[in-house]
């Protein structure tokens, strides 16, 4: 069994010297993003308010973040930078897509309902 | 092991199961594939709430304003601290996981134990942590008042701050109503336990204390619960007061709307036992490290797949911790 690893992550702007120091740079790439996260959840401030495509900035930036998050678990927590290209779409490409499709569909519908409420009559009919 | 023999039987042979075009084992391959599925009944849940949530966008509940607190420091207004405690408790869990299969790599014996020990430690607090969780979100706080449409009111003192039932309402000691039980009355009808007031006392508390006001699930233009004026906290109590709620459960939530707390317990529970059954395979797992299973073997490879399984725990819960606690 060969276990060559990649050890450098942000696009090669850091590189680890082994494995487990690369894993402990994760570890404290994490923590700060949650660190961030639960600042700024506690924090709320004014300028995140904003309106930005439907949702406050600040939920977006939440989200972003958890998609950073999820990135480096599956990057260099279960190996996905070591795997071949191949295995990598089949696993991330066939998820994204079937998530981003099922989130778009819901959460459409769960708007055009709470307009109907809102509104009292059917906003379009399809 | 008998795999490797078959390999090496087959190798080069596109049709005997020789080829590894993705250079992975059949059985980390399957665990990849297993994790896609569950990832999807994850993201099919979480679509769910994120339909129910846009469907009441407007009085959804606040999640600072519901997990407020944290053990052992009572009355402390401590929003999400315990769940990034929490969060952080599993990613130091997925931290030790990794370092066990960079040990068993290097077929380290000692050292894949002493990780894979610290890893179920780490999971143990989580779950346990989950489990007060769900105790405080159960028992609940300061108790609310659901109407007739099925809302809920809650109370505010003239400042905005929470004030709970137990703070302004007093038993009413001649209006006794007894819990119906099975023998003394319909025997196929039975009652949950009743609540600590009636309606009518939540009423006559409201009238004797003029600071408190009802708060109402509707979120206003500042993102914040609507707060009614004293003459319509009265009218609002008395015209649609029908149950006082304490606490949460399947059917009523002091916090707001049911659904949050049917999503809170379906999602984060099924997450729960996830993380418990993680915990399970990670035993045994531990106790053939113990065991030397793997080091006669001369191969970690499970140590490996249980960890993309713990390690997908950790990732379904960065996501539960984003749209449940911050978003």
């Amino acid at each position: 069994m060969a276990h060559e690893h990649n050890l450098a992550i942000l696009r090669g702007l850091i590189k680890f010297k082994s494995n487990t120091q690369k894993i402990w740079g994760v570890l404290i790439l994490l923590s700060i993003v949650t660190t961030v996260e639960v600042a700024l959840g506690i924090v709320k401030p004014e300028w995140s308010m904003a309106q930005v495509l439907g949702m406050k900035l600040l939920n977006w930036i939440f989200i972003i973040l958890t998609i950073v998050k999820a990135y480096y678990i599956t990057w260099d927590f279960m190996h996905m930078r070591d795997e071949t290209k191949g295995l990598r779409r089949a696993v991330v490409w066939t998820a994204i897509f079937l998530i981003i499709y099922l989130i778009f569909i819901l959460l459409q519908e769960g708007g055009y309902v709470f307009r109907v409420y809102d509104n009292g009559y059917i906003k379009r009919d399809f | 092991m008998s795999t490797t023999v078959v390999n090496a039987a087959a190798e080069g042979k596109t049709w005997g199961g020789g080829n590894e075009p993705l250079k992975a084992s059949y059985g980390k391959m399957m665990m990849w594939f297993f994790i896609v599925s569950d990832a999807l009944t994850f993201s099919g849940f979480l679509a769910a709430y994120g339909f129910s949530r846009f469907k009441f966008i407007d009085a959804w509940p606040i999640a600072d304003e519901v997990f407020t607190h944290f053990p052992f420091l009572h009355g402390v207004d401590a929003p999400m601290y315990y769940v990034a405690f929490m969060t952080f408790v599993l990613i130091m869990s997925s931290v030790t996981m990794v370092l066990a299969v960079d040990a068993g790599h290097h077929l380290n014996k000692s050292k894949v134990t002493l990780y894979m020990f610290l890893t179920i430690i780490g999971g143990l607090i989580f779950v346990g942590s989950q489990a007060w969780e769900w105790n405080t979100f159960i028992k609940g706080d300061y108790g609310a008042v659901q109407t007739k449409g099925g809302n809920i009111l809650q109370f505010v003192d003239t400042e905005g701050h929470r004030v709970a039932l137990r703070d302004f309402v007093a038993v009413d000691a001649h209006a006794e109503r007894t819990q119906h039980e099975r023998k003394s009355g319909l025997w196929f009808v039975s009652e949950g336990s009743l609540p600590s007031y009636t309606v009518e006392e939540v009423i006559a508390g409201l009238e004797a204390h003029d600071n408190v006001l009802v708060r109402t699930q509707l979120i206003n233009e500042e993102g914040e619960k609507t707060v009614l004026s004293r003459s319509e906290s009265l009218k609002q109590l008395k015209e649609n007061g029908k149950i006082v709620v304490e606490g949460a459960n399947l059917r009523v939530n002091e916090y707001g709307s049911p659904l949050f707390a049917d999503f809170f317990f379906f999602i984060t529970g099924f997450h729960g036992f996830h993380v418990f059954s993680g915990v399970v395979i990670n035993i045994i797992i531990f106790f053939n490290v113990v065991l030397g299973t793997y080091e006669r073997r001369k191969n970690y490879e499970m140590v490996e797949k249980v960890g993309l399984y713990w390690h997908f725990v950790d990732l379904v819960w960065v996501f539960v911790f984003t749209f449940f606690y911050l978003v």
